[in-house]
């Protein structure tokens, strides 16, 4: 009976979090598209800045880590496809599942590691030392200051590093082609483009968004729920961390049953 | 009620607490606390530790719910108020918070602006010269470009009370403005409050637990204990209480081991606890 108690507990748990997201998104939503048209700027000067640190910065590790996921990619579908002598399917391979699974998973992965666990870091170290209460007695609104620019940040960089992961994974994959394949560079290229329809890189693109979203509201959500004491902040950045990894997934399953179902029979 | 809105000349507002009662789930912290505070005059909140002095304080700037009871001020009742109207009361009052607060992402000066810009319609030529001002009255000209973490703990507690005055707050509230400090930083501190009373007439409440800075900047007292008010006057007054919580507080006696609730509840009455086996 306890088990079952646990597991019903849990679930409510989990459930109610997924509320306090929600809700969060939607306040977030609202400072970034109503507050501004009634006076409250978006704080645009921070927007930008996050987006340099969630896009810009992190793109020198993206590439290394999507470049190897690329090689990886080939070599896996080519020891498969060389029994059959299809070895020329490689750049197919490589090229479907990196933008409709890999290039937006990995960089949620990326991204996670980089920047949601810095929101969390960052709104708990200013819960621990009362800067949020300081907002708050100052009338501003922490979710407007706080979230609303990270939040506008994460959703325009998170398209634009994964097909940035995109392309430096298939990239790997040339590589591959071209060393132990028989492709040509340009003729790799071509392959890819004729495999890929617009279908699978919108896929991605739409489940990187969701990822953003997903990221950035668990990332300051931990960070809200600091408790008091500053070791209480690396608690709440690995909280962050897995539970942003548990719900990527989650989303990503969602996402890929919903496109698999609406997809051409 | 009736002093509630008897505003003194220089605008300052008072505070008026009845019957409070705070809770964190189902731990009630405060227990009914009343006292109110005059336009223009200085209270000290003085407690131990884990007397709920913070809590007290949390919830006159809105950071805590009123559980029961009524928080008045400038005619508004926090118990009831709405977002958009506590929103409105704390663009008039200044916090001072016990590590300062400020914000480690932005300089000194975009600290002490921050409130300026984003309620005020002034112009940023004219919040420049704010800035400079509040910074001067604190004694911090010149530190404008320094990031908090350059600063001292003393130069912290200046620039956020520097902060708290730049929407020139008709109420400032101070958390524990000595706490951590040197006794000479803790003095000017002290200095400071002085030295803004004396200036803009405002109502100040500071919560302490370090008396000689009590005895020097109060013009009232409220000593509290376990979310109880135990008394409450003027300096002289609490100094001349024969209250023995009021003394065992002034004359620095330790906490006697108790035995039960019994023998606390009749320390606070001022009776000998009598041994129970």
């Amino acid at each position: 009976m306890a088990f079952v108690d646990s597991i019903g507990r849990s679930t409510i748990d989990g459930l109610a979090y997924v509320g306090q997201l929600a809700r969060l998104t939607a306040r977030a939503t609202r400072d970034i598209f109503v507050t501004p048209a009634q006076g409250r700027g978006l704080r645009y000067r921070r927007a930008v800045h996050q987006a340099m640190s969630v896009g810009v910065e992190s793109l020198p590790i993206l590439s290394l880590i999507t470049f190897f996921i690329g090689v990886i990619l080939a070599l896996q579908s080519a020891y498969e496809l060389r029994r059959f002598g299809a070895l020329d399917l490689v750049a197919t391979a490589v090229a479907i599942s990196l933008t409709r699974e890999l290039g937006p998973l990995m960089t949620a992965i990326v991204v996670i590691g980089r920047s949601g666990s810095a929101f969390a870091a960052e709104i708990g170290t200013m819960k621990v030392s009362e800067e949020l209460d300081a907002l708050e007695t100052m009338a501003l609104d922490p979710v407007r200051f706080l979230v609303a620019p990270k939040l506008v940040a994460m959703l325009l960089m998170m398209p634009c590093l994964t097909t940035w992961a995109d392309f430096m994974g298939i990239s790997g994959g040339a590589l591959f082609g071209v060393t132990s394949a028989g492709f040509t560079v340009s003729s790799y290229f071509h392959a890819t483009l004729n495999a890929l329809l617009i279908r699978d890189i919108v896929s991605g693109l739409i489940k990187s968004v969701m990822f953003g979203l997903v990221i950035t509201t668990v990332g300051c959500q931990e960070g809200f729920l600091t408790g008091l004491g500053s070791e209480q902040v690396g608690r709440s950045t690995t909280t962050a961390v897995v539970k942003s990894i548990f719900l990527v997934i989650v989303v990503d399953f969602v996402f890929t049953a919903l496109f698999y179902v609406m997809g051409p029979a | 009620m009736a002093n509630l809105d008897r505003e003194s000349a220089q605008g300052a507002v008072g505070i008026s607490v009845k019957d409070l009662r705070v809770r964190y789930g189902e731990r009630e912290i405060l227990h009914g606390i009343t006292f109110d505070v005059q336009p223009g005059e200085t209270l000290v909140i003085l407690g131990g530790s884990g007397s709920g002095k913070s809590t007290l304080l949390r919830t006159l700037v809105g950071l805590e719910r009123v559980a029961s009871g009524e928080v008045w001020i400038a005619g508004k009742n926090l118990a009831t108020i709405s977002e958009r109207e506590l929103d409105d009361l704390r663009k008039m009052i200044g916090m001072s918070f016990q590590g300062g607060a400020l914000f480690g992402s932005m300089s000194v000066g975009e600290n002490v602006s921050l409130p300026l810009r984003e309620h005020s319609p002034l112009d940023e030529s004219t919040i420049e010269i704010v800035v400079r001002l509040k910074l001067e009255q604190v004694g911090l000209s010149g530190y404008e470009d320094y990031m908090p973490a350059q600063l001292s703990g003393g130069m912290k507690k200046r620039a956020a009370v520097a902060r708290a005055l730049a929407m020139d707050p008709q109420i400032l509230f101070f958390d524990e403005p000595s706490a951590g400090l040197d006794p000479i930083i803790a003095a000017g501190i002290d200095d400071l409050i002085l030295k803004l009373k004396k200036a803009f007439k405002m109502t100040i409440v500071v919560v302490t637990h370090e008396l000689a800075s009590a005895f020097l900047i109060a013009d009232r007292m409220l000593l509290i204990d376990r979310g109880v008010v135990v008394a409450s006057g003027t300096k002289e007054e609490m100094q001349a209480s024969k209250l023995p919580r009021v003394r065992q507080f002034f004359d620095r006696v330790p906490e006697p081991e108790l035995k039960d609730e019994m023998s606390y509840l009749q320390i606070l009455i001022g009776e000998e606890p009598t041994e129970r086996r």
